[in-house]
């Protein structure tokens, strides 16, 4: 095997935001036939740097080199044209427009993408259907053939197996391990740990906007991972803290739910003081599910009764006046992106026309209390936009501190989240229950039902197949069963 | 854009293009004042309470149809029929100004309030694009005032003389009643935007319409009463405008339909809504009116005076946007 020699390199980059700093310097070197992790908390810097390798975005200061040559890059063409592609967080597809129309506009060598798509047993996609009618994880990888298509020397892969399912996921770390055999290089960006372990080569680890460690993975533990991103050691959340609570009134209660082939007789109940988890794979009607808990679309059949009354949902209006409020699964649908923190938080206070003729006196003191009780960072308040993924997710839920709930409908609330973060999250609804609020949470991450939930129930092909007590359930026990196969005996 | 320079004071440490980023009312109103001084360099009568007197006057009745454009653009509307409902209101306060003034004032507000609602309902309910609605909702009340003129509305075309005061008068012989007008117009609209949850929303629905459906507001009541105060408000800007005249006709506002979104634009309210709010619009409105004079007074015929107001209007929205881009996007 040849020496590796440098593909792609940043010297002191940094990068302010008006008053915030988003990057103070950051030298990353990525090495050819190397995949490479840049890890680090939310608000650690990576959105940023990834901006500034595709283009995107300028530096203030530093230096950019790819193989050797100062490179500036002014728009993202020029970052393509120097050999890297980019796959950002979110689809990078004109969703009115056509598959093979938007590859048209990135004239794509056509052999190639089909070659790729065959990797991803997507070889039967229609050319001909309209983006936004695809699901997200086909998107993601139509985004990842598009960009491998484009034969870059470095792959920019930016929480790229968030949206994908374990087997999808597997594939690309299949495509990744060919791609470094030819010489080439990746940088991942993922929350994952478990993924870095498994793939990666080098880890440069990203805290306050500088890089504080390059490590190979084969060398640590996920720990010593975690400890290199928080700057500190881990606290184990307190199992102690959810034993023995006095079991509640009933709050939500279904039965019978049904949409179309989505859900079928879906019935359950969640009473105050309880955290319910639910556990499914991509696409198995949890989507819907939530959907019709909170109003946003009616079911087929079935009834939703909350506090022994039962209820039509016609809008979220409806289900917020019943107490029964929603945390959805992708944050930017619940935020104001240009108004300040407060406004964002204050929103739900103006549900109601009566309310609509001046501003509550207690608002400010409302606000301020969610801002202290979620720790939430107001250095660049003035917009939310501003704010990092992290933030913007406990904004989304100090909605409903400020705005008060019964019970809380939370979709996979710590996707794509620092670990601090994380455990912040898992500790505010710990507390939101021990207050007495019902919580029902959809969760991706496995690990995540141990942690916070009392009860678990799974989801299959639109069906509850299972319900676990949380403290029992284990990551094969509950996979097992979202896979709708029986624990073998 | 307040909240955030009160709450960073470092910011004068910060070079001058960003100062102004952060304060663009300041540019705006340095633009103003350049071009009321250019203006008194052409015309150095201008200089004087009268000239004041006269820019206010003129920016009165655009002033309200721009505040009735700047709600609506925050919540991502916009209402192409202000001036056709301004000249309908104006046209039904002539007919019934032998019953009184109090009669027709109420009957040109009715008129607006109307109309409003029933843009409101399209927009609200029914989901039209605003611009559609709109602009077809003014192409049929000129079908209906043309065809009204004949019949229903044959009657008086002569305001009560106490619009006409209202209309071109002047308190005390120096604060033109419109301007008065305006000005509580003015207090009301900055209380709406600034101290009323009804200001949030608009606001807030201009940012994100589904968020605050999630947040559990119905957002169709905040869009339909958006349109309705919008109609009202073109019917004040109308009855004061035929007040001014004395007389309608069907050209009576025609003329304000594009200054009163260029007013807004001027002012840094994005078409796309969520940004912006009424203290822009002023100034923007106070813009429009000295250009107005400047140009009369440079005395280069109509032609050239269209011309150059367009290219005015673009190169202040232009340069506003670039600001504002530069303040951190």
């Amino acid at each position: 095997m040849s020496k590796p020699k440098l593909l792609l390199a940043t010297e002191a980059i940094a990068k302010s935001y008006g008053p915030v700093t988003a990057l103070r310097s950051v030298d990353l070197t990525v090495r050819s036939g190397e995949i490479h992790a840049l890890l680090g908390a939310n608000g650690a810097g990576k959105s940023t740097l990834v901006k500034i390798l595709a283009g995107v975005q300028p530096a203030d200061q530093g230096l950019l080199r790819v193989e050797g040559q100062i490179v500036r890059f002014r728009t993202p063409a020029d970052a393509l044209h120097a050999g890297i592609a980019t796959v950002f967080q979110d689809p990078a597809l004109i969703p009115d427009l056509t598959v093979a129309q938007n590859l048209r506009l990135s004239r794509i060598d056509m052999a190639r993408f089909r070659d790729g798509l065959a990797r991803f047993a997507l070889e039967e996609l229609d050319l001909s259907a309209l983006v936004r009618e695809l699901p997200l994880e086909t998107l993601r990888v139509v985004d990842l053939v598009r960009a491998v298509a484009r034969q870059p020397h470095v792959l920019l892969l930016d929480e790229l197996t968030a949206a994908l399912t374990a087997e999808q996921a597997e594939r690309v770390f299949a495509l990744l391990r060919d791609w470094k055999k030819q010489g080439r290089s990746a940088v991942l960006i993922t929350h994952r740990l478990a993924e870095v372990m498994h793939i990666c080569d080098q880890a440069t680890i990203l805290r306050d906007g500088r890089n504080v460690a390059e490590l190979a993975p084969a060398n640590v533990t996920e720990h010593q991972l975690v400890e290199a991103m928080l700057g500190a050691s881990l606290e184990p959340t307190s199992a102690a803290s959810r034993s023995k609570r006095p079991a509640g009134d009933t709050l939500l209660e279904v039965r019978g739910l049904t949409a179309r082939h989505l859900l079928q007789e879906v019935s359950f109940a969640v009473r105050s003081g309880e955290i319910l988890g639910l556990v499914a794979l991509e696409g198995q009607g949890q989507e819907r599910l939530f959907d019709l808990l909170s109003g946003n679309r009616q079911p087929t059949a079935g009834e939703i009764w909350v506090n022994g009354t039962r209820c039509q949902f016609r809008s979220p209006y409806d289900a917020v006046r019943r107490g029964v409020v929603l945390v959805p699964g992708d944050r930017v649908i619940a935020l104001l992106p240009n108004q300040s923190v407060q406004h964002n938080l204050a929103t739900p206070l103006f549900g109601k026309w009566t309310s609509w003729w001046r501003l509550p006196r207690n608002e400010e003191p409302q606000v301020q209390r969610a801002v202290a009780q979620l720790s939430i960072d107001t250095r660049a308040a003035a917009q939310v936009r501003r704010l990092s993924g992290g933030n913007q997710q406990k904004v989304v839920l100090g909605r409903w501190l400020v705005g008060g709930f019964r019970t809380l409908l939370c979709f996979d609330p710590t996707r794509g989240i620092d670990i601090q973060t994380k455990h912040e999250i898992y500790a505010r609804l710990r507390e939101l229950a021990a207050q007495g609020a019902a919580i029902v949470l959809y969760t991706s991450e496995l690990a995540e039902i141990g942690l916070v939930c009392d009860r678990v129930l799974v989801l299959h092909r639109g069906r509850i197949v299972d319900e676990q007590d949380a403290s029992h359930a284990t990551e094969s026990s509950l996979l097992t069963a979202a896979h709708g196969l029986e624990a073998p005996v | 854009m307040r909240s955030s320079t009160a709450r960073n004071p470092k910011n004068s440490a910060r070079p001058p293009q960003n100062w102004l980023a952060e304060n663009p009312l300041v540019a705006l109103f340095v633009v103003f004042l350049g071009l009321f001084l250019l203006t008194g360099a052409v015309q150095p009568n201008f200089l004087s309470i009268n000239g004041v007197r006269n820019t206010l006057l003129q920016a009165a009745p655009l002033g309200i149809l721009a505040a009735a454009q700047t709600a609506l653009m925050l919540t991502g509307g916009i209402d192409l029929s202000v001036a056709m409902i301004a000249t309908g209101a104006a046209y039904v306060a002539a007919n019934q100004s032998p019953n009184g003034a109090g009669v027709a004032l109420l009957a040109g507000v009715l008129v607006g309030l109307l109309i409003g609602s029933v843009n409101g309902v399209g927009v609200a309910l029914f989901r039209v694009n605003p611009l559609i609605m709109t602009l077809a909702m003014s192409g049929i009340l000129l079908g209906l005032f043309t065809a009204w003129t004949q019949t229903v509305l044959a009657g008086s075309t002569q305001m009560a003389p106490f619009i006409k005061l209202l209309g071109g008068g002047a308190w005390m012989g120096s604060v033109p009643y419109s301007v008065l007008v305006w000005g509580g117009v003015t207090l009301l609209v900055f209380w709406l935007f600034r101290r009323s949850g009804w200001g949030r929303l608009l606001y807030a629905i201009g940012d994100n319409e589904r968020a605050v459906r999630l947040a559990g507001v119905r957002v169709w009541q905040v869009r339909l009463s958006a349109y309705m105060l919008s109609g009202m408000l073109a019917a004040i800007a109308g009855m004061l405008l035929g007040g001014r005249t004395g007389a309608v006709d069907l050209q009576l506002a025609g003329a304000f339909l594009l200054p009163s979104v260029a007013a807004a634009v001027i002012g840094g309210t994005s078409i796309f809504g969520g940004v912006g709010g009424y203290t822009g619009t002023v100034l923007g409105a106070l813009i429009l009116s000295v250009l107005n004079s400047l140009l009369t007074f440079l005395n280069v015929g109509q032609a050239i005076q269209q011309m150059v107001y367009g290219s005015i209007v673009l190169a202040l929205a232009w340069g506003y946007a670039r600001l504002m881009r530069r303040s951190g996007a």
